[in-house]
């Protein structure tokens, strides 16, 4: 450990230090910069083997939109439960309030065509105002009590939806949505080409990961990773713990918001069982596995899960089938898909509980032995703090030294 | 300090609880507390577990609010006021059992308990809490979970410190420590009130907190029996008995 810890500190920062350290200082520079990489690299995989092999290249494009969505819920979802510490388990509900919304600004059925930009804002901010009053009465519970509350609404928006028939057309959804008007460039959106819709999604979801992690850098970022941590003392070092907890809540509702307007115009229909507790619990898993609390982390996650889910299940069938044994063919994958999710989970935690692409912080809070041996990087504040002389030297040696000195 | 010449020029104390009735639910903790501070003080209080110590200090900070009865700082009602509110004019609290940020590092603890403050003014804070708590210096950048108790409970004054209270709540601050060390945050809580800081300090360790505090309140089932200063509430029998273990 200590002979790592000096092959760090002695010589000059490696090329991938130096790229760290940059990308951390520029971040918005290099979440654009990483997104178009990307979005380039996705168009040129999905035309060469053997993504090729698999589904023709639109389809992928299709599938990239499609899974945009859910990098957006995971995203959001993050914000609540990675950060805020606060576990929602009805997230689906203010997607189903983003897409509803737009459903009844551009349908055959409200008889209105409201242009999709501004309402991919007003959709944001519908579910926002949800967030809140959800949020607004519940807060004040904890743990288990908060979701237990969620998951009640999580349920109770579809039905509502639902039974609402009259406003909503019940079961058979909101059908003939229109979709987005053309915008320069892209060109047309429609359902055989998918290609502005995946460029569309990569922007929103570019502009939300730069919204996010600047809030997560800031001092609002700072008092969630409190609250996560021990809601009194957070209060007791002058956090609105109320206000703060339901500013996570609206973000989280925010982001799903986005994520509704832009899925309702690209499946054209919203109904209520698109938004049942499978998707809460689906999201949730991404974020899981992703790694909680590091943004790159769950929108990894989220693409992974959903193209397993949705992409590969569904091939594997269709590839089972063609080798023509009796018993495979009869399996159909897609019906597996929350066994294997379930059996993911279980692994993750034995194995790997901090997530495939964890934040700094949760390693660290799930390895807190590890750490006992030296001090921790934090570029940030090392350097705004000069006066701590031999921090380091003595960091090595304080987990030895103190062991039962003053019990 | 300059907020101190802002403040009306009434004779009240700093704190002034006015028979404070704070209840959990049905449980009547505080039943009629009358306690004041008096600005530069250590005022120390003390009794037995359950007496209801703790509670007052969160009732003063805004932790818990009374149903009934007031609590007065320097001159206005806070009865209602939130805790977050409270740190913003004022008041710090160490709470109970340490309750610092354990998976955050020793800087991140002190930047959090400087939330409230103006980035300009957190560095010369810094030093000076570490001047006090030397220990923390040599920790900045180890996890706060992996302190030793001592050193956590430094980095729990040390935090509230951040805030630049005018009045600093201590629950406790000796618990599970070890004589010496006792002894040390003692001496530094000292230190802390001569630098200008008033102090309200709750402990079990009466001895010990008697002999640094200026004035005593002794609490029992959620009334104050017995108040005074530090030196005769430290003669009285009754305490002897009860608090210093003597027949």
């Amino acid at each position: 450990m200590t002979a790592t810890m000096e092959v760090r500190s002695a010589g000059s920062p490696s090329p991938r230090a130096r790229l760290r350290a940059y990308a951390h200082g520029h971040r918005s520079a290099t979440i654009v910069v990483s997104m178009v990489l990307i979005t380039a690299a996705m168009i040129v995989l999905a035309q060469v083997p053997p993504l090729s092999l698999i589904q023709r290249q639109n389809a992928w494009f299709d599938a990239f939109a499609n899974a945009g969505t859910f990098v957006l819920l995971a995203m959001g979802l993050n914000v609540v439960v990675g950060l805020a510490g606060l576990l929602d388990l009805g997230y689906a509900a203010f997607f189903a309030i983003g897409s509803y919304t737009y459903a009844y600004s551009n349908s055959p059925f409200s008889q209105t065509d409201l242009p999709f930009l501004p309402m991919l804002v007003v959709g944001a901010a519908v579910a926002a105002v949800f967030g809140i009053a959800l949020g607004a009465p519940t807060l004040r519970l904890r743990g288990d009590y908060l979701a237990i509350m969620t998951l009640g609404f999580g349920e109770i928006v579809p039905i509502v939806f639902l039974n609402l028939d009259k406003w909503t057309e019940g079961t058979n959804g909101i059908g003939g949505i229109f979709r987005p008007e053309p915008l320069p460039v892209l060109g047309e959106f429609s359902a055989l080409s998918p290609f502005p819709y995946y460029i569309l999604m990569v922007g929103i979801v570019t502009v939300a990961m730069i919204l996010l992690y600047r809030m997560q850098d800031s001092r609002i970022g700072r008092a969630w990773n409190a609250i996560r941590e021990d809601e009194l003392a957070a209060a007791a070092n002058g956090i609105n713990t109320v206000t703060t907890k339901l500013l996570a809540f609206a973000i989280g509702a925010t982001t799903a918001g986005f994520a509704g307007v832009f899925n309702a115009s690209k499946l054209t229909i919203v109904s209520p069982e698109q938004f049942l507790f499978a998707v809460s619990f689906s999201v949730l898993a991404m974020v899981i596995l992703g790694g909680m609390g590091n943004i790159w982390g769950v929108a990894a996650g989220a693409l992974l899960v959903y193209l397993i889910q949705v992409v590969l299940l569904k091939q594997l069938n269709g590839m089972v089938e063609g080798l023509g044994i009796p018993f495979l063919t009869e399996i159909n994958f897609l019906d597996y898909q929350y066994l294997l999710f379930g059996v993911a989970l279980v692994l993750m935690m034995l194995f790997r509980p901090e997530g495939l692409f964890p934040s700094q912080r949760r390693r660290r809070e799930l390895h807190i032995a590890d750490e006992l041996a030296g001090p921790i990087d934090e570029p940030a504040v090392i350097g705004s703090l000069g006066a701590a002389p031999g921090a380091d030297e003595l960091g090595d040696t304080s987990g030895q030294d103190l062991r039962g000195h003053d019990r | 300090m300059t907020a101190a010449d802002q403040r009306p020029q009434a004779a009240e104390p700093m704190l002034v609880l006015d028979e404070v009735n704070t209840f959990y639910g049905q449980i009547h903790a505080l039943q009629g507390v009358n306690l004041t501070v008096a600005e530069g003080e250590i005022v120390t209080l003390i009794g037995a577990n359950g007496a209801g110590k703790t509670t007052t200090l969160k009732t003063i900070s805004g932790l818990l609010h009374p149903r009934r009865g007031t609590v007065r700082f320097e001159g206005a009602d806070v009865s209602k006021t939130a805790a977050h509110t409270l740190v913003r004019r004022g008041i710090g609290h160490a709470p109970e059992g340490r309750r610092i940020f354990g998976r955050m590092s020793v800087l991140e603890n002190l930047m959090m308990g400087a939330f409230t403050r103006d980035q300009p003014t957190i560095p010369p804070d810094l030093d000076r809490v570490m001047t006090l708590f030397p220990r923390l210096r040599e920790r900045t950048h180890q996890l706060g979970g992996t302190l030793s108790g001592g050193e956590q409970q430094m980095l729990a004054i040390a935090r509230a410190l951040m805030s630049h209270p005018r009045l600093l709540l201590l629950d406790e601050p000796s618990l599970g420590l070890s004589p010496i060390l006792v002894q040390q945050i003692f001496s530094i809580v000292r230190e802390i009130n001569e630098q200008g800081t008033t102090i309200l300090l709750v402990e079990q360790n009466a001895l010990q907190a008697l002999s640094i505090a200026h004035r005593a309140y002794v609490l029992q089932t959620g009334r104050v029996v017995l108040t005074g200063p530090a030196r005769e509430v430290m003669s009285d029998e009754s305490v002897r008995k009860a608090y210093l273990g003597e027949d």
